[in-house]
């Protein structure tokens, strides 16, 4: 759905490139998330997707149209079809809410008709029906954002990127946009591309991940496994190690290791049963039970002592359970 | 105490005030408004983004402003003949007022304009408008309370220029002070019309404050 080949950008007077040899192929109806420090280069590459910024070398392919190579006319269609959301939501405080949503079908050209009965369906899918006649300015944030949402999808995009949509939100209302995301990726296959510095709203929407730090991809793949197995120093310190499972700190007697339970292992008393048939005795050190996305999944830091340790952690593997030194 | 008035006089003068502050007014409005959106949408990084036009544009602007209003008004006479056939009364009041206002509001025009928040402009990029469709559809609505608070100040900025207006035999109540409350020594004939140009930038303020309360919606 959308490519990113060998793509690089530069801006004029900056003193660093803002994106290096970035590729990512990112497929029809999944959640994409990109994940970084601020100046790390999201906000350009999310831009490249929808033509606002240009590739200074490589291609970015949205939709199959090599965007860098279009003309002006032939961008503003394909942005049509790509609905963008924005961090400070970016309304029409002089226009209502129905107004700002009918705004993109008016720059489409839809027949004056079809407006209202389209702006009043939009407005009911991102549950804001009473809110029609109201300025932007009597809105909280998070309905800021619904209409925002209402707006992107306007035209029915196939595509929909998202801007740090929930940086400016407080957490609970960040779960409800997130939430209203998921949904309209299921229900409507929509493809969403998600930029953020907050591994949480990474951890709850996204199916994959890619980790940028100044300008480069350095580090990809499925939420899970980039989250609950951190490889590069930038994306430890995304995950923000709360509860101090990714560093041993020295304290067990014995061997440290790092399990980590998904799925229906999570619920397993697996760890109780293997101690007991090997004669194994283990402290916990840390641990964490969570999900990502629907998926639960269990984090143990533990130091094992005494028994068959190597039985153990064969036995460990066997039942599913991933197994790290630490 | 007011020996000297003629309100048939005053009268007539307000008149003439009011005429060549209407007309120049609106043909201000007229001129300054596109000249400001074309000059914000040629500035630097903005949607038609043109340096020579920007800087030309510029310039003709900051030269017309440099030029004190009396002198406009008699390097002008030629232009204004040519364009209202007379260079005298208001009809010849009005296009120096014009030219002499219009530059000054499409500056106004210009920073309301730059007061918008860029992210409305790419909002409307993202969505695919042209930029017809951005300045139309966001640009101007969302700096009407600024478009309109240039306009009050223009309209004020012209009732002071018209005063000057006498030099070209315009009339008006700025005259009718010079001519009679000053050079004739006629201090009552001063202070009415001083107190009607007051009422009527008052007047000014008042309909341009009340009009931007009603198109604000922060």
């Amino acid at each position: 759905m959308i490519s990113f080949q060998s793509v690089g950008k530069t801006f004029a007077r900056a003193p660093a490139p803002a994106l290096v040899g970035v590729s990512l192929e990112i497929a029809p109806g999944e959640v994409f998330g990109v994940i970084g420090q601020s100046g790390a280069g999201k906000s350009t590459l999310i831009r490249l997707i929808n033509g606002i910024e240009r590739p200074s070398s490589g291609h970015v392919l949205t939709d199959g149209a090599d965007v860098g190579a279009l003309d002006p006319q032939a961008l503003r269609d394909l942005r049509r079809r790509v609905g963008m959301i924005f961090q400070h939501f970016n309304l029409l405080s002089s226009k209502t809410v129905a107004a700002n949503v009918a705004f993109p079908l008016k720059v489409a050209g839809v027949p004056r008709g079809e407006i209202g009965p389209r702006v009043a369906e939009l407005l009911d899918r991102v549950g804001l029906a009473d809110q029609a006649h109201k300025y932007p300015a009597q809105l909280s944030g998070g309905q800021k954002q619904r209409v925002g949402i209402a707006r992107a999808l306007a035209n029915g995009p196939k595509i929909l990127l998202c801007d740090e949509a929930t940086s400016a939100l407080d957490p609970q209302t960040t779960e409800q946009i997130l939430d209203l995301l998921a949904r309209l990726n299921r229900e409507l296959g929509l493809t969403i591309v998600l930029i953020t510095h907050e591994m949480e709203v990474i951890r709850r929407v996204c199916h994959r991940v890619a980790v940028l730090d100044a300008g480069a991809v350095v580090e990809s793949g499925e939420v899970a496994e980039v989250f609950l197995h951190p490889q590069h120093a930038v994306t430890r310190a995304l995950v923000a190690d709360a509860a101090g499972l990714l560093v041993a700190q020295g304290l067990g007697a014995g061997p440290t290791l790092r399990l980590t339970f998904r799925g229906a292992a999570t619920y397993e008393p697996i760890l109780g049963r293997i101690a007991r048939d090997t004669g194994v005795d283990y402290s916990i050190l840390a641990g964490r039970i969570d999900r990502i996305r629907d998926e639960p999944y269990g984090q143990l830091l533990v130091s094992l002592v005494g028994g068959d340790v190597a039985q153990a952690r064969a036995r460990l593997s066997a039942a599913g359970v991933r197994v790290e030194e630490a | 105490m007011l020996a000297n008035i003629n309100w048939a006089d005053i009268g007539q003068a307000t008149l003439d005030t009011l005429v060549m502050l209407g007309g120049s007014l609106a043909f201000s409005v007229l001129l300054g408004l596109p000249l400001g959106v074309i000059l914000f949408l040629t500035g630097p990084r903005q949607l038609l983004a043109n340096r020579p036009a920007n800087m030309a544009l510029s310039f003709v602007v900051n030269v017309l402003r440099s030029v004190p209003f009396v002198i406009l008004l008699i390097v002008m006479i030629p232009l204004t003949v040519l364009l209202v056939g007379t260079s005298l009364g208001v009809a010849g009041a009005i296009p120096p007022l014009v030219v002499g206002a219009a530059p000054f509001y499409a500056r106004l025009v210009e920073t309301a304009l730059r007061e918008v928040d860029k992210g409305v402009i790419e909002a409307g990029q993202a969505m695919g408008a042209t930029p017809r469709q951005i300045v139309f559809g966001a640009l101007l609505p969302e700096a009407m309370p600024g478009i309109i608070a240039g306009a009050t100040v223009t309209a004020i900025a012209l009732v002071s220029y018209t005063a000057m207006a006498g030099v070209v035999g315009a009339g008006g109540l700025g005259d009718l002070a010079i001519r009679f409350g000053y050079q004739r020594f006629q201090t009552d004939v001063m202070v009415v019309t001083v107190v009607m140009l007051l009422a009527l930038v008052q007047g000014l303020q008042w309909a341009g404050d009340r009009l931007i309360i009603k198109v604000s919606r922060r």
